[in-house]
């Protein structure tokens, strides 16, 4: 018994370390707020698909700036994708970043966007 | 007045995505505020969905997993994701618009991007209203009322078909407010000798007979709807 209460006060301090550190935004509140009984596992299943498909898009948006001549329109389809999910599920870090990232692509700097695929 | 089947009571929304976390997200938001939801994840299929050919159609074997397949799947709003590959939320709007059967859908439109131009053009060409993503719970209150429109709009001509119906086969009780004070009650139980002709038809016979017996003007039909509570 304690040990889970000890658990989920360790999420709730971390979950709060996160919107302190601006990795999380109110986003998050509404998808905690959506969560109830009925649907105990939705926070886990939308942040698992936002794992998932993150990680699809990374690898695309690698590939696609290894390439010998980068295809920016495909490039910038990605980080939309990837600037709204995480924009979706709260993810202010991931979203600002890829801002960034497009403004690296609109002014064709490969160096610069590729930094940003690191992070 | 008479409903027919459970799908009167709840609303039930199309929601479009192309985005699987938005998909889920926007389903999640739906039921939260208790609407019935079908998702799809772009516009041809939402306009087959709907059963957007020539001619009004009805999907009795939609793979969508909707819940209700009475008749015809009845939408009672569509919500939309702008940035679609093929078919854009904007294009899918100008299509219900364009279509005799879809139009009095109310169409929202969400988009992650604040582009006034894109904005006007939407509402312009019919969209009730334009969501900023992410969408919250709250902006969903905003959905109601277009919704309550529509289904007075069909309820009220469902009624009216219904009113007719009961007008074949029962007394006038029904229709007291309206009725000018006759003398005696009505014992107006005309069971129908025909067999059941298109409603219309009946109607007409219907008044034409009482207006012999009552003496009154036979083109009375219209202020029979007055007065007749309609549902909501």
């Amino acid at each position: 018994m304690d040990s889970v209460v000890q658990l989920q006060r360790q999420l709730v301090d971390y979950t709060v370390q996160l919107f302190n550190e601006g990795f999380l935004d109110d986003q998050f509140n509404q998808l905690q707020q959506l969560q109830d009984e009925s649907n105990p596992d939705f926070v886990v299943e939308v942040v698992t698909l936002f794992f998932e498909d993150s990680e699809r898009l990374l690898d695309e948006l690698a590939k696609a700036l290894e390439q010998q001549s980068v295809d920016y329109t495909k490039i910038d389809a990605h980080v939309h994708q990837l600037k709204g999910s995480s924009s979706s599920i709260g993810a202010q870090r991931v979203q600002k970043v890829c801002i960034g990232f497009r403004n690296f692509c609109e002014e064709r700097n490969i160096e610069g966007a590729k930094n940003v695929c690191i992070k | 007045m008479a409903i027919t089947g459970d799908s009167r009571s709840q609303f039930h929304v199309l929601a479009v995505d192309d985005s699987l976390i938005d998909r889920k997200l926007i389903e999640r938001l739906l039921k939260t505020s208790s609407y019935q939801v079908t998702t799809v994840d772009s516009g041809s299929k939402a306009l087959k969905f709907l059963g957007f050919q020539e001619d009004e159609q009805s999907n009795t074997d939609t793979p969508f997993g909707s819940p209700n397949n009475h008749q015809e799947v009845e939408v009672n709003l569509i919500i939309t994701d702008y940035c679609m590959p093929g078919m854009t939320g904007y294009d899918l709007l100008k299509k219900v618009k364009e279509s005799s059967s879809l139009r009095n859908i109310p169409v929202v439109i969400m988009s992650s991007e604040n582009v006034p131009s894109r904005i006007t053009r939407c509402l312009e060409e019919g969209a009730e209203e334009f969501f900023l993503k992410p969408v919250r719970l709250s902006d969903l209150n905003r959905l109601k009322p277009h919704m309550m429109k529509t289904k007075i709009k069909n309820q009220k001509q469902e009624d009216d078909q219904e009113e007719l119906k009961i007008s074949e086969i029962q007394s006038d009780e029904q229709q007291q407010p309206v009725q000018p004070p006759s003398p005696q009650p009505q014992p107006e139980s005309q069971p129908q000798p025909q067999p059941p002709p298109p409603a219309l038809l009946l109607q007409h016979n219907n008044n034409k007979r009482k207006a012999m017996e009552e003496g009154l003007s036979p083109d009375r039909t219209r202020p029979r709807y007055n007065g007749i509570p309609t549902m909501v």
